[in-house]
């Protein structure tokens, strides 16, 4: 090889090149490594970030910047990023920074509201609360239209999310209810009252309930509700009852409700639909009184137990009530009486009026059957209806011996007649006894006297230094020496009877 | 150099450089002989670079996660000294404050001072450069205090359910900023410092990586 090499002395020499070496070393990996993974942090954090709301507070209590959770369900779904004050000074305004997937909740009427322990009769709410902290809760609108800024509310919603639908009742008095309180459809809780206001004119009370599903759909227009607060306990001439609902409902109160059995049954009521709200199940329960016949009745007798809503018995069944009680005092003659007015349904004495002949209207036979009975001897009298609580009731029976009375029809509400019943006229009659009784008694007390004074006149007659008493005694004693003398005279003619012809002689 | 010996790293033996283009070896030990740290001043960068970059999450995310029965907590660097800022704990406060806050970043701007004034081949106040060198690479070890702290909270707070303490993103980025910092400095070669005055005085032009 050398050899060659001195042959090609004058081939051109190739080249040495010394090889660029790349002058970017691989140590420049390690920025871009530590710059993409700064980028992808960044890029993460950018998209995790979910979209910025407003909430209105009327309160900031229990809640802190950076701390206070927002939370669906339980699940944290943000945090509240700054508190401040309003321009107006009158409402706190949060920001909070929601999470991505809560996107879908910011709706127009998503609800809002801070969680924090409550205790209202016997619901307690918010316990963990007292642990983590307030939060915020949310509750999903079902509106379409996006929504950033929210005002929250002042106590957490009550319907939550379950199905069911609200109504309406009408009452005069709140009674035990409250918010919170329960609802409750045979002896279930179906829901509870979400809130209660006055009426615009002051008159009545509108609560607000919330009947959950599927209860809900038992609410008709012809559902009762009634106040099944605590223990109903109720003393009327049959005696005592007592009613509840459940123990929770004796201690919080409730309102239960129930629907009559009816057919066609009727369609579940609208949404908002307004019940009354009675007072107990039997007053929801009572048959409506249709065209009631109303009537006047007057006692001239103490009706003490007689009380408004008493029952009017006929043979034995209730058929009316009675409505009023008043007295009156006639102004001629001062007599005192007292006007009862009573309410009958016609319904339940049996009157179908589908049964009647042809021809005849209401008002006719009403009018021909009240003449009827009480030409029969139908006379109104009290009854007693418990011994126990000396209630009285109105009871309708018949007096075929009672006088003949020809009714007024042109009173409005008929008089009808009355008897003094039968207690009382027992009453009467021992009154008029024992009258006569005291009479006899005080014509007995003058005898008694008189024989006394008889007797002690008697008395003073034979007292042992009475005149009369000495008297005897001289008398006595004259006597008895009237009665020697003459023992001694008849001595002395045993002796000498000659001395009755020829006189004593002296010897 | 000027005198065309290479010194040993390791065993401070003084040898002639090989003749060839390849590097030699110490005849005493086998070590590579340079005359200077391989491309030292593009790896210093490199590393600052990716210090630099990683400083910025390391103080934005939480190095910490505090799971309590009240909710999770997270802090960061920044959060954690205001937390411990109290009349009584601000020493630690401070502490903190130094070791994870101003040294990472002193120890930045520091050697990007360095870097500057080398490439620019500046000979002012190389005393002082030097100093502020073997400074930094005296403190800089420090800052992984914070990273021990951190793991050995996390390791030992684990009182399910009670309380625990996870780590949080920014403890890692906070390790790294530390770590690649150290490799910055010692990625650096002091000797370069006197290069462009000793080339000043020569007027070689003197080569570097």
């Amino acid at each position: 090889m050398p050899d060659k090499h001195k042959s090609f002395q004058k081939v051109a020499e190739s080249k040495i090149v010394v090889k660029k070496r790349t002058r970017l070393s691989l140590v420049w990996v390690i920025p871009i490594v530590a710059a993409a993974a700064g980028v992808w942090i960044a890029v993460t954090h950018i998209l995790s970030r979910g979209p910025e709301i407003t909430i209105i507070f009327h309160s900031a209590e229990g809640l802190e910047a950076n701390k206070t959770k927002v939370k669906y369900n339980g699940l944290v779904m943000g945090v509240l990023k700054t508190i401040s004050l309003s321009e107006d000074r009158k409402s706190i305004i949060a920001t909070a920074q929601m999470s991505p997937d809560a996107r879908e909740l910011l709706v127009k009427d998503t609800k809002f509201w801070v969680v924090r322990p409550r205790i209202s009769g016997l619901n307690v709410s918010g316990l963990s609360t007292l642990i983590s902290g307030n939060y915020v809760g949310v509750q999903l609108g079902a509106s379409e239209e996006k929504e950033f800024s929210f005002v929250a509310l002042e106590t957490p919603p009550l319907t939550g999310d379950v199905p069911g639908r609200v109504f309406t009742l009408k009452t005069s008095e709140l009674g035990s209810l409250d918010v919170g309180v329960p609802i409750f459809f045979r002896q279930l809780q179906a829901g509870q009252v979400v809130s209660y206001e006055l009426d615009k004119d002051g008159e009545f009370l509108n609560i607000k309930i919330f009947v959950q599903s599927p209860y809900d759909k038992y609410v008709n227009e012809d559902t009762r509700f009634w106040q099944a607060s605590g223990i109903d306990v109720s003393l009327t001439a049959s005696g005592i009852h007592v009613k509840t609902e459940s123990m929770m409902s004796i201690l919080a109160g409730g309102v239960a409700f129930e629907t009559p059995d009816n057919d066609p049954i009727l369609p579940p009521a609208q949404e908002g639909a307004s019940f009354k709200l009675f007072s107990d199940r039997t007053e929801a329960f009572k048959p409506p009184v249709c065209d009631p016949h109303e009537y006047l009745l007057v006692f001239k007798q103490s009706v003490r137990g007689l009380a408004v809503g008493a029952p009017v018995q006929f043979y034995g069944i209730t058929i009316g009530e009675v409505t009023n009680i008043s007295t009156e005092l006639d102004v001629k003659t001062l007599d005192g009486s007292v006007h009862v007015e009573i309410c009958l349904d016609p319904k339940r004495y049996g009157v179908n009026f589908m049964d009647m002949a042809k021809g005849e209207d209401a008002k006719t036979f009403h009018r021909k059957m009240v003449d009827t009975l009480i030409s029969r001897g139908m006379r109104a009298e009290l009854d007693t209806g418990n011994l126990l609580t000396g209630s009285l009731l109105v009871s309708l029976n018949f007096y075929p011996e009672a006088p003949a009375v020809v009714l007024d029809w042109s009173q409005d509400p008929l008089q009808l007649p009355t008897v003094l019943d039968k207690l009382a006229s027992i009453e009467d009659s021992v009154e008029i006894l024992l009258k006569n009784l005291n009479q006899t008694v005080v014509g007995a007390r003058g005898t008694i006297t008189n024989a006394d004074k008889m007797l002690e006149s008697a008395n003073k007659l034979i007292e042992p230094n009475s005149v009369m008493n000495s008297e005897l005694n001289n008398m006595l004693q004259q006597g008895s020496g009237a009665a020697r003398a003459l023992r001694v005279l008849a001595d002395y003619l045993e002796r000498h009877p000659e001395a009755l012809i020829r006189g004593k002689t002296g010897e | 150099m000027q005198e065309g010996l290479q010194s040993c790293p390791d065993c401070g033996l003084l040898s002639r450089p090989a003749s060839g283009a390849e590097e030699g070896r110490c005849p005493r030990c086998d070590e590579e002989l340079v005359f200077r740290k391989k491309k030292s001043l593009q790896r210093t960068i490199a590393f600052l670079a990716a210090a630099a970059v990683c400083y910025i999450p390391a103080n934005l995310l939480p190095v910490m996660t505090t799971v309590t029965s009240a909710g999770r907590e997270s802090d960061t660097i920044m959060q954690g000294v205001v937390l411990l800022w109290s009349p009584t704990g601000w020493p630690l406060s401070l502490i903190v404050l130094f070791a994870s806050i101003m040294i990472p970043s002193a120890k930045i701007v520091g050697l990007i001072h360095l870097v500057i004034s080398v490439k620019r081949g500046s000979i002012r106040n190389n005393i002082q450069r030097i100093r502020l060198y073997r400074t930094i690479d005296i403190i800089g070890r420090w800052s992984m205090v914070d990273v021990f702290v951190g793991t050995f909270t996390v390791a030992l707070i684990q009182l399910q359910p009670l309380m625990s303490v996870e780590p949080g993103p920014g403890l890692l980025f906070f390790a790294a900023v530390v770590v690649l910092t150290m490799m910055a400095v010692e990625s650096f070669d002091p000797r370069l410092i006197w290069d462009s005055e000793n080339s000043k005085e020569t007027g070689k032009e003197v080569q570097h990586a």
